[in-house]
């Protein structure tokens, strides 16, 4: 056996669950036992197979007898496709558990809809972000990139009754296609360098300075586009959170990550010799991402749309650390550009994780409880208890708390932004430390935004009906979300010890290995020294545990009775759940101390007694916060391509005779220019 | 110190771990001692420095009631809190450098610390549905929100002259260095005293005395608790409170402290880190005395004229410590 045994079983076996699913429609157990129960096998042969490689640290290759006569599919296993197609494999496992129950939704009622479509696409989708990942050459990657872009637009559309949805689905495909543009031009400036089409040859291609910068600009705005980067990111928001949310998770877990996977791929091993001014406007782009990505969550109250402004907001993060690596490889600090790479790689698994879990408990309070807005939701963790402990553990992560994954990354970016002493321009030495306090101001309003998510949510009292007779989600569905539970907890407690493992990456694309960080074993983690930062998770873990256990055990035992009443209502009688405070009322002083971030619609309609004005009878508050690159940025745009098309479409008379003159001249022209 | 991290047995381990419980059994102390000297400020009868010592032991012994719908998160979150604000302890130096717990976690993971307290007192004050909690929560973290990047932006100042994060290596740095006048450090040090009062819910952001409703922030949020909940919560704050004065003492005012595992030297640095307390715990009674509880929208004012100091300690780190 070989890594590549297990990547063919992940192949076939996504295709396998395609083509199964064609008879979803009439036997609906079809899709949940084949369909689902194919992709896990596909899921954990990726998983098998990337893991495999980037412990054993040997690269294969394949040729595929697909492609063109003269381009055959190139398929090669490294580290850094390694851990991709691992992180990718284990999301596609844990919705491959949560998917049986999960799309019982789309069987009755209203909500019915083709599951072939549903199968078909996921299973194509998932297939596209494999191949993205193993592909060796620029004509296999684009092809993958669009089956993935395809499939996932139709997945996005798959709910098309609601007018939204379609809208939400145009403009991903659209945004997904000026993307790949961008990034096919990439490619081309590098295959013209490199003379050929596979990655061998691009990354042999001499490129000057400037060259290399354009094909940095192409690939930068491309899969920047695809990943969500501020200002290009008013897709995602839209799109991530209408389709289905297995789908979700997998698009806002691992599609992002497809993109980076890329933008790594192309600048740290194509590019290879990186300049470190790259590395300062991915840094400026990824902490505005970041801040806005987490101001424009804090204030959602939809909670899919929410999650899917916080992956921005992620995605900043990574692009931060990528940018911090960037600058000190340009700079010739190898060994702490190594550290950013690593703090990257680390928040991408991470994000993977939570993001994957946070929208696996989206979907199961839509499952059970049909409501995704937070301010009717309430006293979840009454009703589905173990979703609430999951989703408290996936809420911990991302807002960055020790000892969780999400510390783990934001600690090593920290520690990589603080090497900034050792850089020779002034600039460098001052915005660095001033994106890192952006990075802390943005690490604090997730955590803000997360409080609001699962306080709102998950406790208090039920605000609407549905959700006051929720039920618990079913074993697979609870499986899937422990799963990854446990992932973020592992994750954020052995640091150390996946660094190590995470080191193949940096070693095969930089030749360097962070050696500093690991050297004190797996207990420790020592990014550049014990002396300069150390932290130890699991020792934190330990004592986290030991002492609230030690503080229990000790109040425990002579306890006095504990008896329950009712909360101070200031004399007034019963509290009714009206009176919590909601998700609007949450994020309100952030709203008002933020306030030119948003376009802020706010509308009070008081109704007054008609014989004592002075008397409201009711009040009705509207606040909207809408995303303000729409009115500076892409309307405009769409404006200008609009006022461009009607220019053009003065040519079209409707006439045959003018469109043969235009034909006649053209080929005048066409002749006296090859002439 | 140990430049290969060896696994967590011996004496000076078992010297960290009884600062930690000097620590944790003191914070009461100081916190008795400030309201004495404010009461004196203040004109008003002063009760004994023990009083928070009677009050938590009261509080431990009686009954405890919770409000009817909460939930196991509101029972757990007491007892976290004070794990996470004692591990917060645990890795400052109070009286001696080079002790190990200081390599756990260094000065970011500290602040990791606080937030993760701050997460799940605001998570309790959700978890009843009254509108006090809900509003304290909020609050709560919105002035968290504006806080951290202050707290970090001045330890990275620190850390960037001192080439660590380590907070026992940073005070060493200082401590070797001399006493010279950095103007970085000075701006760190106002910008850090400022983001102490705002977090430890003190005059003019909070005030810890009041439960009147509509300027309540911490105690909003702690409202439902009682008995040996409340203990614990009132425990961690008080011990949160000298966290902050034990770092602006000792990071920006090292002298005393024991850089040796000695008897003469652990005594000496005893009193001087009993010193320095006593007369920041002062000074904190000045400020509040002359100052009036701010509305809360003047709150976020005050916190970035905060960060707008401890930025201008980190450029005038760059501009002129660094020679660029």
């Amino acid at each position: 056996m070989s890594p590549l045994d297990f990547v063919y079983i992940a192949l076939i076996g996504a295709l396998a669950s395609a083509l199964v699913s064609v008879g979803a429609d009439r036997q609906p157990a079809v899709l949940r036992y084949a369909n689902f129960g194919l992709l896990a096998i596909s899921g954990a042969a990726a998983v098998v197979a990337g893991l495999w490689v980037l412990i054993g640290e040997a690269p294969v290759a394949a040729q595929l007898p697909l492609g063109l006569p003269w381009l055959p599919w190139h398929l090669r296993l490294d580290a850094l496709s390694g851990l991709f197609l691992a992180v990718v494999g284990t999301l596609v496992f844990a919705i491959s558990l949560y998917g049986p129950a999960y799309t019982r939704n789309y069987l009755h009622g209203k909500n019915r809809q083709s599951l072939i479509v549903l199968g078909l696409f996921t299973a194509l989708f998932i297939l596209g972000m494999y191949l993205v990942v193993l592909a060796d050459d620029a004509f296999l990657f684009m092809i993958a990139w669009e089956l993935m872009s395809v499939a996932s637009y139709f997945l996005v559309a798959y709910q098309h009754q609601h007018a939204a949805n379609r809208r939400a689905a145009f403009l991903y495909l659209l945004m997904a296609h000026v993307a790949g543009v961008a990034i096919l031009l990439g490619f081309g400036v590098l295959a013209g360098f490199g003379g050929g089409f596979t990655f061998e040859k691009m990354r042999a291609a001499e490129l000057s300075t400037t060259w290399a910068s354009i094909a940095f600009a192409l690939a930068f705005f491309g899969f920047g586009m695809k990943a969500g980067m501020v200002p290009l990111h008013a897709w995602l928001p839209e799109a991530h959170p209408v389709a289905p949310s297995h789908i979700s998770a997998l698009m806002s877990g691992v599609m992002l990550k497809v993109a980076l996977y890329g933008l790594i791929r192309f600048v740290f091993d194509l590019i290879g010799d990186v300049q470190w001014q790259w590395g300062l406007v991915m840094l400026v782009t990824g902490a505005c991402t970041t801040l806005l990505g987490v101001l424009y969550a804090m204030v959602r109250n939809n909670l899919k749309r929410l999650l899917a402004y916080s992956s921005i907001e992620n995605v900043g993060i990574i692009l931060s650390a990528l940018g911090l690596s960037l600058i000190f490889l340009g700079t010739g600090h190898k060994i702490i550009g190594v550290l950013g790479l690593i703090a990257a790689l680390y928040h991408i698994i991470g994000h993977a994780l939570f993001k994957g879990l946070l929208f696996l408990g989206a979907g199961a309070i839509a499952h059970s409880a049909h409501e995704y807005d937070l301010n009717n939701m309430g006293g979840l963790i009454r009703r589905m208890p173990q979703t609430a402990l999951f989703m408290l553990i996936g809420c911990l992560a991302i807002a960055g708390l020790p000892p969780l994954t999400g510390f783990v990354s934001e600690w090593l970016t920290f520690q990589v932004a603080l090497q900034a002493p050792r850089l020779e321009s002034g600039v460098l030495r001052t915005l660095i430390p001033l994106t890192a306090a952006m990075l802390a101001l943005s690490a604090a309003l997730a955590a803000a935004t997360f409080v609001k998510v699962y306080g709102i949510a998950f406790l208090g009292r039920a605000r609407s009906r549905q959700v006051r007779h929720a039920r618990e989600v079913g074993l697979g569905m609870r499986a899937a979300m422990a799963l990854l539970a446990i992932g973020c907890i592992v994750f954020g407690i052995l640091p150390s010890t996946i660094i190590d493992v995470l080191g193949a990456i940096p070693k095969q694309l930089i030749g360097q290995a962070p050696v500093s960080a690991t050297a004190s074993g797996w207990l420790w983690l020592t990014p550049m020294s014990a002396k300069t930062a150390s932290y130890s998770a699991p020792l934190v873990l330990i004592a986290l545990v030991g002492i609230a256990a030690l503080g229990f055990a000790l109040l425990h035992v002579r306890a006095t009775r504990m008896r329950r009443g009712y909360p101070w209502e200031c004399g007034y009688g019963e509290v009714n759940t009206r009176m919590q405070y909601t998700a609007t009322a949450f994020s309100q002083p952030i709203h008002r101390i933020f306030a030119p971030v948003w376009d802020l619609r706010e509308q009070i309609d008081e109704k007054r007694h008609p014989a004592q004005p002075q008397q409201v009878q009711s009040i009705r508050h509207q606040l909207q916060a809408l995303d303000k690159s729409w009115s500076t940025l892409y309307e405009p745009i769409g404006r200008l391509v609009l006022a461009g098309a009607r220019r053009i479409g003065m040519l079209q008379t409707g006439s045959i005779h003018t469109y043969l003159s235009y034909s006649f001249f053209t080929l005048l022209l066409l002749l006296w220019v090859v002439t | 110190m140990i430049e290969s991290l060896p696994l967590p047995i011996d004496a000076a381990w078992l010297l960290a771990v009884v600062q930690t419980l000097l620590f944790v059994f003191v914070a009461p102390l100081l916190s008795g001692w400030i309201k004495r000297i404010k009461c004196h400020m203040q004109n008003r009868a002063a009760p004994s420095v023990f009083q928070p010592y009677r009050d938590l032991a009261k509080l431990l012994r009686k009954h405890t009631v919770l409000a009817e719908n909460a939930s196991w998160l509101f029972r757990f979150t007491p007892y976290l809190v004070f794990a996470a604000t004692i591990l917060a302890a645990a890795v400052v130096p109070l009286i001696a450098l080079q002790l190990p717990t200081a390599q756990i976690a260094d000065v970011i993971v500290l602040v990791g610390f606080l937030a993760l307290a701050r997460f799940f007192l605001a998570l309790a004050g959700l978890d009843i549905g009254t509108a006090f909690g809900g509003m304290g929560a909020s609050r709560e973290m919105m002035i968290g929100a504006l806080a951290e990047p202050v707290l970090m932006m001045t330890a990275f100042t620190v850390s960037m002259s001192a080439a660590t994060t380590n907070l026992s290596e940073a005070m060493g740095y200082t401590l070797s260095s001399g006493l010279v006048l950095r103007p970085s450090f000075l701006f760190a040090a106002l910008g850090l005293m400022l983001v102490a009062v705002a977090e430890t819910g003190r005059v003019p952001v909070d005030n810890p005395a009041t439960h009147l409703e509509l300027t309540m922030v911490h105690e909003a949020m702690i409202l439902e608790y009682t008995g040996r909940h409340l203990a614990l919560i009132e425990w961690a704050s008080k011990i949160k409170l000298m966290v902050y004065l034990v770092l602006i003492a000792n990071l920006f005012l090292p002298w005393g402290i024991a850089t040796e595992l000695t008897l003469a030297e652990l005594g000496k640095g005893t009193v001087a880190i009993a010193g320095k307390l006593i007369l920041l715990g002062m000074a904190l009674v000045v400020w509040e005395t002359v100052m009036a509880k701010m509305r809360i929208f003047r709150v976020p004012p005050y916190l970035g004229f905060a960060f707008l100091l401890s930025l201008l300690g980190m450029l005038t780190h760059v501009v002129l410590e660094t020679g660029g």
